[in-house]
Protein backbone atom coordinates (compact mmCIF):
# COMPACT_ATOMS: atom_id res chain seq x y z
CA UNK A 1 0.00 0.00 0.00
CA UNK A 2 2.59 2.26 0.95
CA UNK A 3 4.39 1.40 -2.00
CA UNK A 4 1.53 2.08 -4.51
CA UNK A 5 1.12 5.72 -2.86
CA UNK A 6 4.42 6.48 -3.19
CA UNK A 7 4.17 5.75 -6.42
CA UNK A 8 1.30 7.29 -7.05
CA UNK A 9 2.73 10.52 -5.83
CA UNK A 10 5.57 9.90 -8.58
CA UNK A 11 3.50 9.59 -11.63
CA UNK A 12 1.74 12.99 -10.25
CA UNK A 13 4.54 14.76 -10.10
CA UNK A 14 5.97 13.44 -13.51
CA UNK A 15 2.58 15.23 -15.07
CA UNK A 16 3.11 18.18 -13.38
CA UNK A 17 6.55 18.87 -14.94
CA UNK A 18 5.22 18.34 -18.27
CA UNK A 19 2.33 20.66 -18.22
CA UNK A 20 4.72 23.21 -16.89
CA UNK A 21 5.43 25.80 -19.34
CA UNK A 22 8.78 26.57 -18.24
CA UNK A 23 10.43 22.94 -16.03
CA UNK A 24 13.28 23.36 -13.90
CA UNK A 25 13.44 19.73 -14.70
CA UNK A 26 12.41 19.21 -18.27
CA UNK A 27 12.47 15.60 -19.90
CA UNK A 28 14.95 14.62 -22.31
CA UNK A 29 13.29 14.98 -26.46
CA UNK A 30 14.32 11.24 -26.51
CA UNK A 31 11.49 10.17 -24.22
CA UNK A 32 8.75 12.17 -26.09
CA UNK A 33 5.79 9.55 -24.83
CA UNK A 34 4.62 10.88 -21.08
CA UNK A 35 5.52 8.18 -18.84
CA UNK A 36 2.40 6.04 -18.10
CA UNK A 37 1.98 3.18 -15.77
CA UNK A 38 2.64 0.72 -18.13
CA UNK A 39 5.44 1.97 -20.54
CA UNK A 40 8.08 3.78 -17.87
CA UNK A 41 11.76 3.64 -20.10
CA UNK A 42 14.45 1.87 -17.94
CA UNK A 43 16.71 4.98 -17.89
CA UNK A 44 16.07 8.98 -18.77
CA UNK A 45 18.15 11.57 -19.30
CA UNK A 46 16.64 14.99 -17.47
CA UNK A 47 18.64 18.41 -18.16
CA UNK A 48 19.21 18.86 -14.50
CA UNK A 49 21.56 21.94 -14.01
CA UNK A 50 21.37 24.84 -16.29
CA UNK A 51 25.02 26.77 -17.40
CA UNK A 52 25.22 29.37 -14.93
CA UNK A 53 24.63 27.41 -12.17
CA UNK A 54 27.06 24.88 -13.65
CA UNK A 55 29.52 27.92 -13.56
CA UNK A 56 29.25 28.94 -10.33
CA UNK A 57 29.79 25.57 -9.15
CA UNK A 58 32.68 25.18 -10.26
CA UNK A 59 34.30 28.32 -10.02
CA UNK A 60 33.52 27.71 -6.37
CA UNK A 61 35.84 24.69 -6.03
CA UNK A 62 39.08 26.25 -6.63
CA UNK A 63 37.84 29.54 -4.74
CA UNK A 64 36.66 27.61 -1.50
CA UNK A 65 39.81 25.49 -1.65
CA UNK A 66 41.85 29.06 -1.60
CA UNK A 67 39.71 30.32 0.56
CA UNK A 68 39.88 28.11 3.26
CA UNK A 69 43.62 27.22 3.22
CA UNK A 70 44.60 30.45 2.80
CA UNK A 71 42.21 31.11 5.86
CA UNK A 72 43.63 28.58 8.43
CA UNK A 73 47.03 29.80 7.14
CA UNK A 74 46.28 33.89 8.90
CA UNK A 75 44.70 31.65 11.64
CA UNK A 76 47.88 30.16 12.25
CA UNK A 77 49.14 33.82 13.08
CA UNK A 78 47.14 33.68 16.34
CA UNK A 79 45.84 30.10 16.90
CA UNK A 80 43.46 31.22 19.33
CA UNK A 81 39.22 32.00 19.08
CA UNK A 82 37.76 33.99 21.87
CA UNK A 83 33.85 35.79 22.18
CA UNK A 84 33.34 39.38 22.44
CA UNK A 85 35.45 42.40 21.30
CA UNK A 86 39.04 41.28 22.96
CA UNK A 87 41.02 38.49 23.10
CA UNK A 88 41.87 38.20 26.34
CA UNK A 89 44.64 35.32 26.64
CA UNK A 90 42.99 33.48 29.83
CA UNK A 91 39.53 33.30 28.22
CA UNK A 92 40.05 31.74 24.85
CA UNK A 93 37.15 29.35 23.98
CA UNK A 94 39.87 27.17 21.06
CA UNK A 95 43.39 27.59 21.23
CA UNK A 96 46.29 25.39 19.38
CA UNK A 97 49.33 25.48 20.56
CA UNK A 98 52.59 24.14 20.90
CA UNK A 99 53.60 23.15 24.61
CA UNK A 100 56.65 22.35 25.81
CA UNK A 101 56.90 18.67 27.80
CA UNK A 102 59.04 18.34 30.60
CA UNK A 103 61.35 15.42 28.85
CA UNK A 104 61.82 18.61 26.04
CA UNK A 105 59.69 16.91 23.97
CA UNK A 106 57.09 19.29 21.72
CA UNK A 107 53.83 18.48 21.43
CA UNK A 108 50.76 20.24 19.84
CA UNK A 109 48.03 20.54 22.19
CA UNK A 110 44.44 22.10 21.41
CA UNK A 111 42.30 23.33 23.90
CA UNK A 112 38.63 23.45 23.63
CA UNK A 113 36.61 24.98 25.85
CA UNK A 114 38.86 24.61 28.87
CA UNK A 115 39.15 20.47 27.24
CA UNK A 116 42.88 19.73 26.38
CA UNK A 117 43.92 17.05 23.41
CA UNK A 118 46.95 15.96 22.06
CA UNK A 119 47.25 16.93 18.73
CA UNK A 120 50.92 16.91 17.84
CA UNK A 121 51.48 15.82 14.49
CA UNK A 122 48.28 17.31 12.99
CA UNK A 123 47.32 21.01 15.28
CA UNK A 124 50.15 22.58 17.27
CA UNK A 125 53.06 20.56 16.51
CA UNK A 126 53.62 18.86 13.40
CA UNK A 127 56.52 18.37 11.23
CA UNK A 128 59.22 20.01 13.35
CA UNK A 129 57.14 23.08 13.34
CA UNK A 130 55.14 25.15 15.63
CA UNK A 131 52.35 26.08 14.14
CA UNK A 132 48.36 25.56 14.85
CA UNK A 133 47.80 24.30 11.13
CA UNK A 134 50.21 21.85 9.38
CA UNK A 135 51.68 22.73 6.24
CA UNK A 136 49.67 20.73 4.01
CA UNK A 137 46.61 22.59 5.42
CA UNK A 138 47.40 26.69 4.38
CA UNK A 139 48.33 28.66 1.37
CA UNK A 140 50.91 29.54 1.21
CA UNK A 141 52.63 25.92 2.89
CA UNK A 142 55.21 28.13 4.73
CA UNK A 143 54.58 30.53 7.59
CA UNK A 144 53.58 33.69 5.71
CA UNK A 145 50.80 35.82 6.91
CA UNK A 146 51.03 38.84 4.43
CA UNK A 147 51.08 36.31 1.20
CA UNK A 148 48.46 34.30 2.82
CA UNK A 149 45.95 37.53 3.71
CA UNK A 150 46.81 38.64 -0.15
CA UNK A 151 45.52 35.38 -1.90
CA UNK A 152 42.54 35.27 1.48
CA UNK A 153 41.24 38.61 0.46
CA UNK A 154 41.67 38.63 -3.57
CA UNK A 155 39.99 35.40 -3.60
CA UNK A 156 36.92 36.68 -1.34
CA UNK A 157 36.00 39.04 -3.82
CA UNK A 158 35.91 36.75 -6.69
CA UNK A 159 33.66 34.14 -3.69
CA UNK A 160 31.63 37.59 -2.80
CA UNK A 161 30.63 38.17 -6.65
CA UNK A 162 30.73 34.31 -7.90
CA UNK A 163 27.79 34.67 -5.11
CA UNK A 164 26.05 38.04 -6.24
CA UNK A 165 25.73 36.81 -9.83
CA UNK A 166 24.54 32.94 -8.39
CA UNK A 167 21.85 34.35 -6.04
CA UNK A 168 20.78 37.11 -8.86
CA UNK A 169 19.97 34.29 -11.17
CA UNK A 170 18.77 31.43 -8.57
CA UNK A 171 15.86 34.12 -7.96
CA UNK A 172 15.38 35.54 -11.52
CA UNK A 173 15.26 31.80 -13.11
CA UNK A 174 13.15 31.23 -9.57
CA UNK A 175 15.74 28.15 -9.28
CA UNK A 176 16.20 29.38 -5.17
CA UNK A 177 12.11 29.24 -5.16
CA UNK A 178 11.86 26.21 -7.36
CA UNK A 179 14.28 23.35 -6.56
CA UNK A 180 16.23 24.61 -3.43
CA UNK A 181 13.27 26.07 -1.08
CA UNK A 182 12.11 22.90 0.69
CA UNK A 183 8.01 22.46 0.27
CA UNK A 184 5.77 21.78 3.32
CA UNK A 185 5.11 18.25 2.30
CA UNK A 186 9.02 17.83 1.74
CA UNK A 187 9.67 19.14 5.48
CA UNK A 188 6.52 16.49 6.22
CA UNK A 189 8.88 13.76 5.07
CA UNK A 190 11.90 15.22 6.94
CA UNK A 191 11.69 11.80 9.64
CA UNK A 192 11.53 9.24 6.09
CA UNK A 193 14.81 11.31 4.57
CA UNK A 194 16.78 11.35 7.43
CA UNK A 195 16.83 7.84 8.25
CA UNK A 196 17.31 7.05 4.51
CA UNK A 197 20.72 8.81 4.54
CA UNK A 198 21.79 6.70 7.47
CA UNK A 199 21.27 3.58 6.14
CA UNK A 200 22.63 4.90 2.50
CA UNK A 201 19.58 4.21 0.68
CA UNK A 202 18.96 7.41 -1.89
CA UNK A 203 16.37 8.20 -4.08
CA UNK A 204 16.01 6.73 -7.62
CA UNK A 205 13.57 6.86 -10.38
CA UNK A 206 11.92 10.06 -10.37
CA UNK A 207 12.26 10.92 -6.79
CA UNK A 208 15.66 11.19 -8.30
CA UNK A 209 14.97 14.04 -10.53
CA UNK A 210 14.40 16.62 -7.96
CA UNK A 211 16.32 17.15 -4.72
CA UNK A 212 15.37 15.30 -1.87
CA UNK A 213 14.35 17.41 1.31
CA UNK A 214 17.86 16.89 2.87
CA UNK A 215 19.61 17.99 -0.17
CA UNK A 216 17.54 21.07 -0.45
CA UNK A 217 17.95 22.03 3.38
CA UNK A 218 21.77 21.44 3.04
CA UNK A 219 22.20 24.01 -0.14
CA UNK A 220 19.91 26.36 0.56
CA UNK A 221 21.22 26.33 3.90
CA UNK A 222 25.18 26.69 2.54
CA UNK A 223 23.88 29.22 0.03
CA UNK A 224 21.48 31.64 2.05
CA UNK A 225 22.88 31.14 5.43
CA UNK A 226 26.59 29.97 5.88
CA UNK A 227 27.88 32.14 2.77
CA UNK A 228 26.47 35.44 3.42
CA UNK A 229 27.44 34.79 7.00
CA UNK A 230 30.78 34.18 6.55
CA UNK A 231 31.20 37.44 4.06
CA UNK A 232 29.54 39.55 6.93
CA UNK A 233 32.06 37.94 9.67
CA UNK A 234 34.76 38.28 7.23
CA UNK A 235 33.78 42.26 7.13
CA UNK A 236 33.24 42.74 10.46
CA UNK A 237 36.57 42.25 11.17
CA UNK A 238 37.59 45.12 9.28
CA UNK A 239 38.08 48.18 11.22
CA UNK A 240 36.67 50.35 8.96
CA UNK A 241 33.73 48.64 7.78
CA UNK A 242 33.38 48.52 11.66
CA UNK A 243 33.12 52.05 11.98
CA UNK A 244 31.08 52.57 8.93
CA UNK A 245 28.55 50.16 10.12
CA UNK A 246 28.49 50.05 14.09
CA UNK A 247 25.51 47.37 14.01
CA UNK A 248 27.53 44.88 12.47
CA UNK A 249 29.49 44.23 15.34
CA UNK A 250 26.34 44.25 17.76
CA UNK A 251 24.52 41.59 16.02
CA UNK A 252 27.64 39.32 15.67
CA UNK A 253 28.56 39.79 19.46
CA UNK A 254 32.46 41.72 19.10
CA UNK A 255 35.04 42.05 16.60
CA UNK A 256 36.53 38.53 18.43
CA UNK A 257 32.92 37.00 18.57
CA UNK A 258 32.82 37.82 14.89
CA UNK A 259 36.57 35.78 14.28
CA UNK A 260 35.44 33.49 15.87
CA UNK A 261 31.41 32.68 13.93
CA UNK A 262 33.67 33.06 10.36
CA UNK A 263 36.01 30.59 11.52
CA UNK A 264 32.64 27.90 12.43
CA UNK A 265 30.82 29.34 9.01
CA UNK A 266 34.56 27.71 7.91
CA UNK A 267 34.32 24.19 9.21
CA UNK A 268 30.58 23.97 8.26
CA UNK A 269 31.85 24.52 4.55
CA UNK A 270 34.17 21.91 5.46
CA UNK A 271 32.08 19.75 6.86
CA UNK A 272 29.29 20.15 3.66
CA UNK A 273 31.77 19.49 1.19
CA UNK A 274 33.01 16.34 2.84
CA UNK A 275 29.46 15.11 3.08
CA UNK A 276 28.87 16.73 -0.77
CA UNK A 277 31.74 15.01 -2.09
CA UNK A 278 30.59 11.79 0.10
CA UNK A 279 27.30 11.32 -2.05
CA UNK A 280 28.53 12.49 -5.22
CA UNK A 281 30.36 9.20 -4.68
CA UNK A 282 27.71 7.01 -3.23
CA UNK A 283 25.25 7.95 -5.48
CA UNK A 284 26.99 7.66 -9.10
CA UNK A 285 29.80 9.70 -9.29
CA UNK A 286 30.04 9.78 -12.90
CA UNK A 287 26.37 10.61 -13.35
CA UNK A 288 26.60 13.27 -10.83
CA UNK A 289 29.66 14.93 -12.09
CA UNK A 290 28.98 14.72 -15.92
CA UNK A 291 25.46 16.25 -14.98
CA UNK A 292 27.24 19.24 -13.45
CA UNK A 293 29.62 19.29 -15.99
CA UNK A 294 27.25 18.70 -19.29
CA UNK A 295 23.55 19.50 -17.28
CA UNK A 296 22.15 16.25 -18.12
CA UNK A 297 20.98 13.19 -15.53
CA UNK A 298 20.32 9.57 -16.48
CA UNK A 299 17.62 8.76 -14.11
CA UNK A 300 16.96 4.74 -13.86
CA UNK A 301 13.65 3.88 -13.56
CA UNK A 302 12.53 1.08 -10.70
CA UNK A 303 10.21 -1.50 -12.17
CA UNK A 304 8.05 -2.85 -10.07
CA UNK B 1 45.88 9.50 27.02
CA UNK B 2 47.18 8.71 23.48
CA UNK B 3 49.85 6.47 23.19
CA UNK B 4 52.34 7.75 20.92
CA UNK B 5 51.91 5.01 18.45
CA UNK B 6 48.47 5.79 18.12
CA UNK B 7 48.81 8.95 17.30
CA UNK B 8 51.89 7.88 15.01
CA UNK B 9 49.00 5.60 13.12
CA UNK B 10 46.20 8.52 13.22
CA UNK B 11 48.95 11.15 11.81
CA UNK B 12 49.83 8.64 8.70
CA UNK B 13 46.31 8.00 7.97
CA UNK B 14 45.16 11.91 8.07
CA UNK B 15 48.71 12.56 6.20
CA UNK B 16 47.51 10.06 3.58
CA UNK B 17 43.83 11.09 3.16
CA UNK B 18 43.65 15.01 3.43
CA UNK B 19 47.20 15.48 2.82
CA UNK B 20 47.22 13.70 -0.71
CA UNK B 21 43.76 15.87 -1.64
CA UNK B 22 45.70 19.05 -0.54
CA UNK B 23 49.26 18.16 -1.90
CA UNK B 24 48.39 19.33 -5.74
CA UNK B 25 46.25 22.52 -4.84
CA UNK B 26 48.63 23.06 -2.38
CA UNK B 27 51.89 22.64 -4.92
CA UNK B 28 50.09 24.74 -7.52
CA UNK B 29 49.56 27.57 -4.68
CA UNK B 30 53.04 27.61 -3.96
CA UNK B 31 54.45 27.59 -7.34
CA UNK B 32 52.59 30.93 -7.84
CA UNK B 33 53.11 32.52 -5.03
CA UNK B 34 57.47 32.17 -6.10
CA UNK B 35 56.20 34.03 -9.35
CA UNK B 36 56.56 37.26 -10.47
CA UNK B 37 53.66 37.94 -11.82
CA UNK B 38 50.76 36.17 -9.93
CA UNK B 39 51.46 38.07 -6.37
CA UNK B 40 50.63 41.35 -8.66
CA UNK B 41 47.34 40.43 -9.77
CA UNK B 42 46.48 39.15 -6.20
CA UNK B 43 47.54 42.92 -4.86
CA UNK B 44 45.00 44.46 -7.20
CA UNK B 45 42.23 43.02 -4.54
CA UNK B 46 43.75 45.83 -2.22
CA UNK B 47 43.18 48.73 -4.86
CA UNK B 48 39.37 47.33 -4.80
CA UNK B 49 39.07 46.97 -1.38
CA UNK B 50 40.36 50.32 -0.32
CA UNK B 51 38.02 52.02 -3.31
CA UNK B 52 34.78 50.27 -2.29
CA UNK B 53 35.25 50.77 1.87
CA UNK B 54 36.00 54.04 1.20
CA UNK B 55 32.84 54.63 -0.92
CA UNK B 56 30.49 53.16 1.88
CA UNK B 57 32.58 54.71 4.57
CA UNK B 58 31.85 58.31 5.38
CA UNK B 59 35.20 60.19 6.05
CA UNK B 60 34.02 61.33 9.89
CA UNK B 61 33.00 58.27 10.68
CA UNK B 62 34.17 57.29 13.95
CA UNK B 63 35.70 53.95 15.43
CA UNK B 64 33.57 52.90 17.95
CA UNK B 65 34.86 54.36 21.49
CA UNK B 66 34.30 52.08 24.26
CA UNK B 67 33.83 52.67 28.30
CA UNK B 68 36.37 51.99 31.14
CA UNK B 69 35.26 48.99 32.01
CA UNK B 70 35.99 47.70 28.48
CA UNK B 71 39.53 48.08 28.61
CA UNK B 72 41.94 45.18 28.31
CA UNK B 73 44.02 43.91 31.40
CA UNK B 74 47.07 43.74 29.43
CA UNK B 75 47.49 45.12 26.16
CA UNK B 76 50.17 42.85 24.32
CA UNK B 77 53.21 45.03 22.89
CA UNK B 78 53.73 43.46 19.05
CA UNK B 79 56.66 44.10 16.71
CA UNK B 80 59.30 46.14 18.44
CA UNK B 81 59.72 46.53 21.90
CA UNK B 82 62.46 48.53 22.38
CA UNK B 83 64.22 50.83 19.80
CA UNK B 84 67.72 49.67 21.22
CA UNK B 85 69.73 52.56 20.13
CA UNK B 86 72.01 54.74 22.07
CA UNK B 87 70.45 57.73 21.27
CA UNK B 88 67.05 56.34 22.09
CA UNK B 89 68.40 54.89 25.47
CA UNK B 90 69.78 58.20 26.07
CA UNK B 91 66.17 59.94 25.68
CA UNK B 92 64.92 57.16 27.81
CA UNK B 93 66.95 58.54 30.49
CA UNK B 94 66.51 61.99 30.20
CA UNK B 95 62.54 61.02 30.40
CA UNK B 96 62.15 62.22 27.25
CA UNK B 97 62.49 65.61 27.83
CA UNK B 98 64.91 66.32 24.95
CA UNK B 99 62.41 64.52 22.50
CA UNK B 100 61.28 66.99 19.26
CA UNK B 101 58.38 65.76 16.97
CA UNK B 102 59.37 67.51 13.70
CA UNK B 103 56.84 68.20 10.94
CA UNK B 104 58.30 68.78 7.44
CA UNK B 105 58.18 68.22 3.83
CA UNK B 106 55.39 69.57 1.90
CA UNK B 107 54.24 72.28 4.34
CA UNK B 108 53.98 76.06 4.20
CA UNK B 109 55.94 76.37 7.89
CA UNK B 110 58.07 73.66 9.05
CA UNK B 111 58.25 73.57 13.05
CA UNK B 112 59.09 70.72 15.59
CA UNK B 113 57.24 70.56 18.93
CA UNK B 114 58.73 69.14 22.25
CA UNK B 115 57.01 66.75 23.57
CA UNK B 116 56.43 69.24 26.63
CA UNK B 117 54.60 71.40 24.58
CA UNK B 118 52.53 69.05 22.66
CA UNK B 119 51.32 67.80 25.88
CA UNK B 120 50.00 72.21 26.57
CA UNK B 121 47.98 71.20 23.07
CA UNK B 122 44.45 70.49 23.34
CA UNK B 123 44.20 66.51 23.81
CA UNK B 124 42.00 63.83 22.94
CA UNK B 125 40.98 60.96 24.68
CA UNK B 126 39.82 58.19 23.50
CA UNK B 127 38.96 54.46 24.48
CA UNK B 128 39.39 52.05 21.45
CA UNK B 129 40.12 49.11 20.05
CA UNK B 130 43.31 47.86 18.56
CA UNK B 131 43.35 45.50 15.95
CA UNK B 132 46.32 43.27 14.56
CA UNK B 133 46.96 41.99 11.51
CA UNK B 134 47.74 38.19 13.48
CA UNK B 135 43.54 38.29 14.69
CA UNK B 136 43.88 39.51 18.39
CA UNK B 137 42.33 42.75 19.56
CA UNK B 138 42.67 45.01 22.48
CA UNK B 139 41.13 47.45 24.33
CA UNK B 140 42.71 50.67 25.40
CA UNK B 141 42.80 54.34 26.19
CA UNK B 142 45.06 56.61 24.51
CA UNK B 143 45.27 60.16 24.91
CA UNK B 144 47.19 62.41 22.80
CA UNK B 145 47.62 65.71 20.10
CA UNK B 146 44.83 64.94 17.23
CA UNK B 147 47.38 64.90 14.18
CA UNK B 148 44.81 67.73 12.32
CA UNK B 149 45.75 70.15 14.75
CA UNK B 150 49.52 69.92 13.89
CA UNK B 151 48.36 70.13 10.66
CA UNK B 152 46.62 73.34 10.72
CA UNK B 153 49.85 74.69 12.00
CA UNK B 154 51.87 73.93 9.52
CA UNK B 155 50.00 74.57 6.41
CA UNK B 156 50.19 71.61 3.88
CA UNK B 157 50.70 72.82 0.53
CA UNK B 158 48.20 71.56 -1.80
CA UNK B 159 50.39 68.68 -3.39
CA UNK B 160 50.82 66.80 0.27
CA UNK B 161 49.12 63.57 -0.22
CA UNK B 162 50.78 60.96 2.43
CA UNK B 163 52.21 61.98 5.95
CA UNK B 164 55.17 59.48 6.58
CA UNK B 165 55.70 58.97 9.80
CA UNK B 166 59.99 58.08 10.98
CA UNK B 167 59.98 56.26 13.82
CA UNK B 168 63.21 56.15 16.05
CA UNK B 169 63.40 52.12 16.21
CA UNK B 170 65.81 50.24 13.75
CA UNK B 171 65.20 46.16 12.80
CA UNK B 172 67.70 43.46 13.57
CA UNK B 173 69.60 44.57 9.99
CA UNK B 174 69.17 47.98 10.71
CA UNK B 175 66.72 49.22 8.18
CA UNK B 176 64.52 52.38 10.46
CA UNK B 177 60.69 51.73 10.50
CA UNK B 178 58.09 54.12 9.20
CA UNK B 179 54.62 54.27 8.25
CA UNK B 180 52.74 56.40 6.31
CA UNK B 181 48.78 56.98 5.98
CA UNK B 182 46.88 59.93 3.80
CA UNK B 183 47.49 63.61 4.72
CA UNK B 184 43.50 63.19 4.12
CA UNK B 185 43.13 61.01 7.34
CA UNK B 186 45.46 63.34 9.10
CA UNK B 187 42.10 64.99 9.86
CA UNK B 188 40.02 62.36 11.37
CA UNK B 189 39.16 63.29 14.70
CA UNK B 190 40.58 59.97 16.08
CA UNK B 191 43.89 60.25 14.17
CA UNK B 192 46.02 61.33 16.85
CA UNK B 193 49.87 61.52 18.16
CA UNK B 194 49.21 59.19 21.72
CA UNK B 195 51.45 59.90 24.73
CA UNK B 196 49.49 58.28 27.37
CA UNK B 197 48.27 54.83 27.22
CA UNK B 198 45.41 53.82 30.19
CA UNK B 199 46.25 57.41 31.98
CA UNK B 200 50.11 56.71 32.32
CA UNK B 201 52.83 57.76 29.89
CA UNK B 202 53.62 55.25 26.75
CA UNK B 203 55.99 52.67 28.30
CA UNK B 204 58.93 51.67 25.71
CA UNK B 205 56.93 48.24 24.65
CA UNK B 206 53.96 50.71 23.74
CA UNK B 207 56.10 53.28 21.61
CA UNK B 208 57.20 55.94 24.15
CA UNK B 209 57.27 59.17 23.80
CA UNK B 210 54.71 59.13 20.58
CA UNK B 211 52.85 57.09 18.91
CA UNK B 212 49.88 57.22 16.23
CA UNK B 213 46.64 56.33 16.25
CA UNK B 214 44.88 55.93 13.03
CA UNK B 215 42.34 53.71 14.57
CA UNK B 216 39.77 52.40 11.47
CA UNK B 217 42.68 50.40 10.20
CA UNK B 218 44.83 47.49 11.74
CA UNK B 219 47.30 47.63 14.45
CA UNK B 220 50.68 47.50 12.08
CA UNK B 221 49.99 50.96 11.05
CA UNK B 222 50.17 52.49 14.66
CA UNK B 223 53.71 53.42 14.33
CA UNK B 224 55.61 53.63 17.09
CA UNK B 225 58.65 56.01 18.87
CA UNK B 226 57.37 58.78 16.14
CA UNK B 227 60.22 61.19 15.61
CA UNK B 228 59.29 63.11 12.26
CA UNK B 229 55.98 63.56 10.39
CA UNK B 230 56.92 64.48 6.26
CA UNK B 231 54.78 65.67 3.99
CA UNK B 232 55.70 63.63 0.42
CA UNK B 233 53.45 63.62 -2.71
CA UNK B 234 54.76 60.33 -3.62
CA UNK B 235 56.17 57.39 -1.59
CA UNK B 236 58.66 56.14 -4.18
CA UNK B 237 62.01 56.29 -2.68
CA UNK B 238 61.20 56.78 0.96
CA UNK B 239 62.25 52.83 2.22
CA UNK B 240 61.36 50.48 0.14
CA UNK B 241 58.98 52.61 -1.85
CA UNK B 242 55.51 50.86 -0.52
CA UNK B 243 54.95 53.13 2.01
CA UNK B 244 55.98 51.69 5.31
CA UNK B 245 58.33 49.16 6.97
CA UNK B 246 55.62 46.41 6.67
CA UNK B 247 54.49 47.13 3.77
CA UNK B 248 57.40 46.56 2.41
CA UNK B 249 57.23 43.11 3.77
CA UNK B 250 54.40 42.32 1.89
CA UNK B 251 51.48 43.29 3.63
CA UNK B 252 48.71 46.01 2.22
CA UNK B 253 49.27 49.92 2.25
CA UNK B 254 45.58 50.23 2.67
CA UNK B 255 45.21 48.28 6.21
CA UNK B 256 41.13 48.72 6.71
CA UNK B 257 40.53 44.86 6.49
Amino acid sequence: MALLIQWEEAVSREEDHMSNAEPSVSVAPSSANPPTVSSLPATERVYRHRLPVRISHWLNVPFLIILIMSGLQIFNAHPALYWGDRSDRDKALLSIRPVVAESGEVKGVTTILGHQFDTTGVLGYSDGMSRAFPAWATVPSAKWLAMGRQWHLFFAWLFVINGFIFTAYAFVSRHATRDLAPTSSDLRGIGKSVKDHLVFRHPSSDEAKRYNVLQKLAYAGILFIIAPLIVLTGLAMSPTIDAAFPWILIILGGRQAARTIHFIACFSFVGFIVIHVLHVILTGFLNNVRSMITGWFTVTHVKY
Amino acid sequence: MIQPKQAMERRQFLKGTVGAASLVALSGCDNLTQSGWFPSILNKAEELTEAVQQAVTPRDALAKEYGETDISKIFPANGNTDPGTDVYAEHVGQNFSEWMLEVVGLVQTPRSWSLAALKELPSRTQITRHDCVEGWSAIGKWTGVPIGDLLHQVEPLPNARYAVFHCADVDDEGIAYYESIAVADCYHPQTMLAYELNNVPLDVPHGAPLRLRFERQLGYKQAKYVMKIELVESLVGIGGGNGGYWEDQGYEWYAGI
